[in-house]
């Protein structure tokens, strides 16, 4: 008879550094699943939202029951969501995907709608005199002025998705949440808190990459130096800062 | 199609109405969750919220705590607070987790609306002599109520969103029935569940649309 080891994963310790080296290739697998979840969710979404969002800022009458459709599927909660997907795909990842997709949409249409309804007039004038043509002008001047509510769109719903990617797990396929679920079943603490800490890295380092790329594609809305950025723009404004401290807090958008 | 009609059958079944498992008293947990912790977070963050808004303090406090609950996930908060001594008290772990993913969008909305009030009408009322505390509650509160009772609204969704997820953590109400769909293989339990939970997310979206049609014309909203 040996004795049972006595380290952390045997004590069952929160905070564990033989779970991070002993179960580092799960953690790594969990980790691409969850990035690929995200990552593929987001990206059709932003495919699907920006026809929508260009054709709502077209035709005046098509923008109320685009956003009313989207922000009534925002309204169902994560795991109805997925359940209502169940008959149509079944337990698999493109389920996950598919209710995530519906989630970025309301997000993502209202801030490019936002964006592109910001155009001002006479820029739009100023580019028709120019013997712009509509859609020379719309990927030359409305999107590109559109682009930092985009992005601020964009970053919200990542960081949404990261965080809903777990949910997932009711059908095997959540990323970390996988994990979590498992730790959750053997009371596994190291297991549940390691994943949960590694979600919140991700949605953390995916908002600062959306803001650096998206200070790098619109340099034009870098405020000056010196000068205080404003923290928390809501859709149709510029920038979200993750923990910039200042004045003026943007509130929570109703959803519709 | 053929499941929807399946489902439809799972729920119009009298006998999944009755009982411990049952629809009915599913229903009443939800409602039950959902209304508690509403209450509860409302006390906690509404009263902070009003005094660092009257104060001008604690903006950075707003900011963060909005973005923290956006990126922390709620299953995992659920499951953390299971295994902590806090699950050994049946529900605990649902309300602690719900109140706090409801706390957010409340303490924001209220701090935005105390500090978007005109500050010309707030030097006025200070000019007629108003203390403090005439200030904020004849002032301050009635000018930001429809954005605070915007947050509300957002926090009762949320509640209702997030009490669904509890029952992945063995919590009660709706989402017990779509996980006891799961755990059984019946695609039309779950969708039966989906159902529900779907229609009872968009009555308190509605209750909460006709609350702000009927108030009176200062506590609307005019975004």
């Amino acid at each position: 008879m040996t004795a049972p080891p006595d380290d952390c994963l045997a004590r069952n310790e929160w905070i564990c550094g033989a779970y991070l080296s002993t179960r580092r290739q799960i953690l790594l697998d969990a980790v691409v699943q969850h990035l690929q979840l995200t990552f593929l969710s987001v990206l059709i979404g932003l495919a699907v939202a920006l026809p929508l969002a260009v054709l709502a800022r077209r035709w005046a009458w098509a923008a109320g029951p685009v956003l009313a459709v989207t922000t009534i599927l925002y309204t169902i909660p994560s795991l109805a969501m997925f359940s209502l997907l169940l008959p149509l795909y079944g337990l698999s990842a493109t389920l996950v995907v598919a209710g995530l997709v519906l989630y970025s949409l309301t997000l993502l249409v209202r801030n490019i709608l936002a964006g592109l309804r910001a155009v001002p007039e006479e820029t739009r004038q100023a580019a028709r005199g120019l013997g712009y043509g509509p859609v020379r002008l719309l990927l030359t001047v409305e999107l590109p002025l559109a682009l930092p509510a985009a992005t601020a769109g964009l970053r919200i719903a990542t960081v949404s998705a990261v965080s809903l990617v777990t949910v997932g797990a009711i059908v095997g396929f959540g990323g970390l949440g996988n994990l979590i679920y498992a730790g959750m079943n053997t009371y596994f603490k190291a297991q549940v808190l390691t994943a949960s800490v590694l979600c919140v890295l991700i949605a953390v380092a995916a908002d600062l990459l959306l803001l650096g790329v998206q200070r790098l594609i619109t340099p034009w809305t870098r405020p000056a130096r010196g000068r205080a950025r404003r923290p928390w723009k809501a859709p149709g404004s510029a920038s979200r800062p993750w923990a910039a401290a200042g004045p003026a807090p943007r509130p929570w958008k109703a959803r519709r | 199609m053929n499941t929807l009609t399946a489902a439809w059958d799972w729920l119009t079944d009298p006998a999944h109405w009755s009982g411990d498992d049952g629809i009915r008293r599913r229903l009443l947990q939800h409602l039950g969750l959902t209304v508690v912790c509403l209450l509860l977070s409302c006390l906690i963050a509404l009263p902070v919220a009003l005094v660092l808004g009257h104060l001008g303090r604690g903006g950075a406090l707003a900011v963060n705590i909005s973005n923290v609950g956006r990126a922390v996930p709620t299953f995992a908060v659920l499951v953390l607070l299971l295994l902590t001594p806090v699950g050994r008290w049946g529900e605990g772990p649902t309300v602690v987790a719900l109140v706090l993913f409801a706390i957010p969008p409340l303490l924001t909305n209220a701090y935005v609306g105390m500090r978007e009030v005109d500050r010309g009408v707030v030097r006025a009322a200070r000019g007629m002599g108003m203390t403090g505390r005439q200030l904020l509650f004849h002032v301050e509160l009635p000018l930001s109520f429809p954005l605070l009772l915007n947050g509300v609204r957002i926090a009762a969704v949320q509640l209702v969103a997030t009490a669904t997820i509890a029952a992945l953590a063995g919590g009660g109400g709706l989402g017990r029935i779509i996980t006891a769909g799961f755990n059984l293989a019946s695609t039309p339990m779950v969708v039966a569940g989906a159902l529900l939970v779907a229609v009872f997310a968009l009555v308190v979206e509605g209750v909460f649309e006709i609350a702000e049609r009927l108030a009176p014309a200062w506590a609307r909203s005019g975004r």
